[in-house]
């Protein structure tokens, strides 16, 4: 009945893994109560959990990010702790086989649940304000995207309290992950999970591409579209060229674990080495899906606040799409030590550090951004100048285990963990929390506390810096990843150094908690009323904070790559608003709870294959369809916003727009 | 690579703090976006250090490709590896012994080692002696090595393979070349024999196992961990020529 379902997969006698979804199941039910109290189930079930409207969708998956970065930090930290204690004769307080799950769940709820999320909630908040459009091309299958990575994420928490999760590293090699070397149900975790999110992640793609190719306000041709549209444009190619491979490299591990395929096992025919190309020829594009759109972050904020345009946007432009299409030819430098022969390796580590070009122009040109502009310290500036100084050292080191014989004594070492610790904190971590902090009040319509932002930068900088640099040494001298007991007790300081480096990012993270409290508290002296709290330069800024559903009562005529700052500077020159337009009713796609209701069932189904309990599973599956077909009859699609309500909004609108034009031209 | 990278970081903050808002020395270009001799300094900067280093990694991969034999004059030592769960198995097929977890290899000689593994993927790693390679069930990797100076060296397995990973560690003794040979005899006929069901013994999971020595080999061992086909072999009487047939790989 309920397959390999029984008491046993509780863990009653595993104090960390029991307090702390303990922990978890208590905070959970305390927050859905507070809500209950507060009476606001049925707002957040409008206007969150069944909206279709890009902004709220983006702002779902953000939060998701942000409690999801707060469950891989404390992976993080419990590793630290334990390699800095497991040395010599002492074995730590954690056995092999959680320390083992630990790291796996770190890599893969960071990669997964934290960078995409935060990635693409980016993408669906800010792209289509930048494009001047009022959503996204399909906005109901964006909310099913979204609700699909939801039920992804909750398998991976549950695994914590019913059963175990994989013990095979992120990307859950085989053979050690068949059925043979890991019978348990970590690894079917690890594998429904990840199939259940990367549908999501699909159908998100194919919204982006869609949008951005199809759906741009008048005038908004390919070369005036903002860099971060570009970065996206790209990120959302690749996501779509690269995540097939996932899915697939996954089925395949799936069948051979269910069904007694021999894809990857050692015995029938079946190679891992497969696997091991598969899984990189989606992992390494991966890492440009989440750095492309991160760049596209440093980019917006490099132009806002130097108070000038892009340096060389088309070369930025150039470069992005440079790197969209090499990314998918490096993959295997993460295995020169296969011993696939000089030729092959050579071609490959090439292949790398041709990547180090276009990255090396970008890198230039938010310099030369800067250059002769009017720089403000705001919270997003620290960050940008934090990743240059930081990426750059990333891109040596790069380019370092790029070339084929140094990588074959450092390969998987430390070192290794240094290098992409530092290239997707200093370069992709860095730039979520500028863009968090950035288009916040676009959000939200206040501020951040800026000098809590500054301390929070401050502790992302040191700390990471201390976290990652002993690795870089302790990689040198032989130390290999994924080590639950450290055998050299010369290494104890340096990995002593590394766990208060961690620490320290720790308290940045509980920061960011108490800023986001205390903005809230204190958001009445902190209000954007104007919409363009940075003086901003893209069409983000031209609506109000926060935007109304619609984004747009006319969609904007783009004149020129700065379409907002153009028009503001001609508004400025000439004292005068564009003259008002005709106003029209306008259509938007109505609220649905298909997506929240698809995931459940997949979420439902996942758990049932997960513990062999087939009835369910079917059951879940028929759910999941069912409610496709139901949807599919609806009668109406969209509602309309009556001509009135669009007017009166815009008028208002207007009215502010003029006082912030007379307060900038007094300025200046 | 510093030459470049040093300049860029001292230009960020030089160029950050210069422009900053409140210098009013500094000339506020409000809409310079573009310069012909910029792009090209900054698009040419990073192709020449690639082309460079591009060099740089096409003979590195070459010259150190690890399965390229050594030049020497002496002729190379044969060694096969073979991981397990969780330790490690040295076969020297030409002395007829074997060893777990402790790498003997005279110093200033060419070892030429074939890598397998009997269970899950390792990386065989002396990190002094440079060089680290996979090792992967079904399949054979080659590496060349050679130690120059005598010494004990750690190593280890590089790559996870499960619960009892970090207890892969083994000990790498390099001797003078007389002083292994005299080892390599003495060890041969003492002790265990390593036969297919010594294998099967072995191969049971353990994890920090001591080093031990086996003072006779089933011959073909190593293509038999191959082909998956272990069982069967045997160590042959010393009057009796070794049984070829048994070890021949399976092909499958």
């Amino acid at each position: 009945m309920f397959g390999k379902l029984s008491w046993d997969a509780i863990p009653f006698h595993d104090p960390i893994p029991f307090i702390t979804s303990m922990v978890m199941l208590l905070a959970i039910a305390a927050v859905a109560f507070w809500v209950w109290r507060r009476g606001w189930w049925p707002y957040l079930w409008t206007e969150y959990i069944t909206s279709t409207d890009h902004k709220r969708i983006g702002i779902m998956y953000i939060v998701m990010a942000l409690v999801m970065l707060v469950r891989g930090f404390a992976d993080a930290i419990m590793m630290r702790a334990q390699q800095s204690l497991a040395i010599g004769a002492s074995q730590g307080f954690l056995p092999p086989e959680h320390y083992n799950q630990i790291f796996s769940a770190h890599g893969t709820i960071m990669i997964f649940f934290v960078a995409m999320p935060f990635v693409i909630g980016f993408m669906n908040f800010v792209v289509p304000l930048q494009l001047g459009v009022r959503d996204v091309a399909f906005p109901t299958m964006n909310n099913v995207s979204f609700w699909l990575s939801a039920s992804g994420a909750l398998l991976i928490n549950l695994s914590l309290f019913i059963g175990e999760f994989a013990r095979t590293g992120w990307l859950g090699f085989p053979p050690l992950s068949e059925k043979e070397f890991s019978p348990g149900v970590g690894v079917d975790y690890y594998l429904v999970a990840l199939q259940i999110s990367g549908v999501g992640t699909v159908l998100t793609a194919v919204n982006f591409v869609t949008t951005i190719l199809k759906i741009r306000a008048p005038g908004m041709s390919y070369l005036r579209m903002p860099v971060f549209c570009w970065t996206a444009l790209a990120s959302n190619l690749i996501m779509l060229a690269a995540f097939p491979v996932l899915t697939v490299a996954l089925a395949q591990l799936m069948l051979d674990r269910y069904l007694g395929f021999h894809f990857f096992t050692n015995d029938g025919g079946g190679n891992s080495m497969l696997y091991m190309n598969l899984i990189w020829i989606w992992g390494h594009p991966e890492v440009y899906i989440l750095v492309l759109p991160a760049f596209g972050i440093y980019s917006e904020v490099a132009a806002t606040f130097s108070g000038k345009p892009l340096f060389g946007y088309r070369s930025m432009v150039f470069a992005t799409m440079v790197i969209c299409i090499v990314s998918y030819c490096v993959w295997l430098h993460h295995f020169f030590t296969m011993g696939a022969g000089a030729d092959i390796n050579a071609v490959f580590g090439i292949a790398s550090m041709i990547i180090g070009i276009p990255t090396g122009v970008k890198i230039y040109n938010w310099l030369f951004t800067m250059y002769g502009g009017r720089v403000r310290f705001t919270v997003p500036v620290h960050y940008l100048i934090g990743f240059m100084l930081t990426f750059v050292i990333g891109g040596l080191t790069g380019v370092l285990l790029a070339i084929p014989p140094v990588d074959f004594v450092v390969h998987n070492s430390l070192f290794l963990v240094a290098h992409f610790h530092q290239v997707i904190i200093g370069g992709v971590v860095f730039a979520l929390m500028a863009g968090y902090t950035y288009w916040f009040p676009k959000a939200f319509g206040f501020t951040l506390d800026e000098r809590l932002g500054k301390i929070i930068f401050w502790c992302w900088f040191i700390g990471f810096h201390l976290a990652f640099m002993p690795l870089y040494v302790l990689g040198f001298w032989g130390a290999t990843r994924r080590l639950q007991h450290i055998p050299d007790p010369t290494w104890a300081p340096w990995l002593h150094v590394a766990f208060v480096g961690a620490a320290i990012i720790g308290l940045g993270i509980v920061l960011t908690v108490v800023q986001l409290l205390y903005s809230i508290r204190t958001r009445d002296q902190r209000r954007d009323v104007t919409g363009d709290p940075w003086d901003g330069r893209t069409l983000e800024w031209l609506t109000l904070s926060p935007p109304p559903h619609y984004n747009f009562a006319v969609l904007p005529d783009v004149h020129g790559e700065e379409a907002y700052w153009t028009r503001k500077q001609t508004a400025i020159k000439q004292d005068q608003l564009i003259e008002e337009p005709d106003y029209q009713p306008i259509e938007m796609p109505v609220n649905t709870p298909t997506g929240v209701i698809v995931a459940f069932f997949a979420a439902v189904c996942g758990f049932a294959i997960i513990w062999y309990i087939w009835w369910l599973a079917i059951l879940g599956l028929i759910g999941a369809f069912a409610i496709f077909v139901w949807y599919a009859w609806r009668d109406e699609n969209e509602h309309i916003i009556p001509v009135e309500e669009v007017r009166a909004n815009a008028r208002e609108r207007r009215r502010i727009r003029m006082e912030h034009l007379h307060s900038l031209s007094q300025s200046t | 690579m510093l030459a470049i990278i040093i300049p860029t970081m001292i230009a960020t903050l030089a160029f950050a703090w210069w422009f900053r808002r409140g210098n009013s020395k500094a000339t506020y270009l409000p809409d310079w976006e573009y310069s012909g001799a910029v792009e090209m300094v900054v698009w040419g900067i990073p192709i020449l250090t690639i082309m460079l280093l591009g060099g740089i990694a096409w003979i590195g991969s070459h010259d150190l490709e690890p399965s390229r034999p050594l030049k020497s004059n002496v002729p190379p030592l044969k060694v096969e590896v073979v991981s397990l769960d969780w330790k490690w198995l040295f076969i020297y097929p030409d002395q007829g012994i074997a060893t777990v977890n402790q790498l003997v290899v005279p110093a200033g000689t060419p070892v030429s080692y074939r890598l397998t593994s009997g269970t899950v993927w390792n990386v065989f790693w002396v990190p002094q002696m440079g060089t680290m390679i996979y090792t992967m069930p079904r399949m054979t990797t080659r590496l060349n090595l050679q130690a120059d100076r005598p010494g004990v060296y750690e190593g280890l397995s590089a790559h996870f393979s499960g619960d009892g990973f970090p207890g892969m560690q083994f000990k790498t003794q390099v001797l003078p070349p007389d002083q292994f040979a005299m080892w390599a005899q003495g060890s041969r006929g003492q002790g265990p024999m390593l036969d297919g069901r010594g294998y099967a013994e072995l191969s049971k999971p353990s994890s920090y196992v001591k080093p031990m020595t086996y003072g006779a080999v089933a011959p073909g061992l190593f293509d038999s961990v191959v082909a998956n086909r272990v069982p069967m072999l045997h160590v042959p009487q010393a009057a009796l020529p070794a049984n070829k047939n048994s070890a021949e790989p399976a092909g499958g």
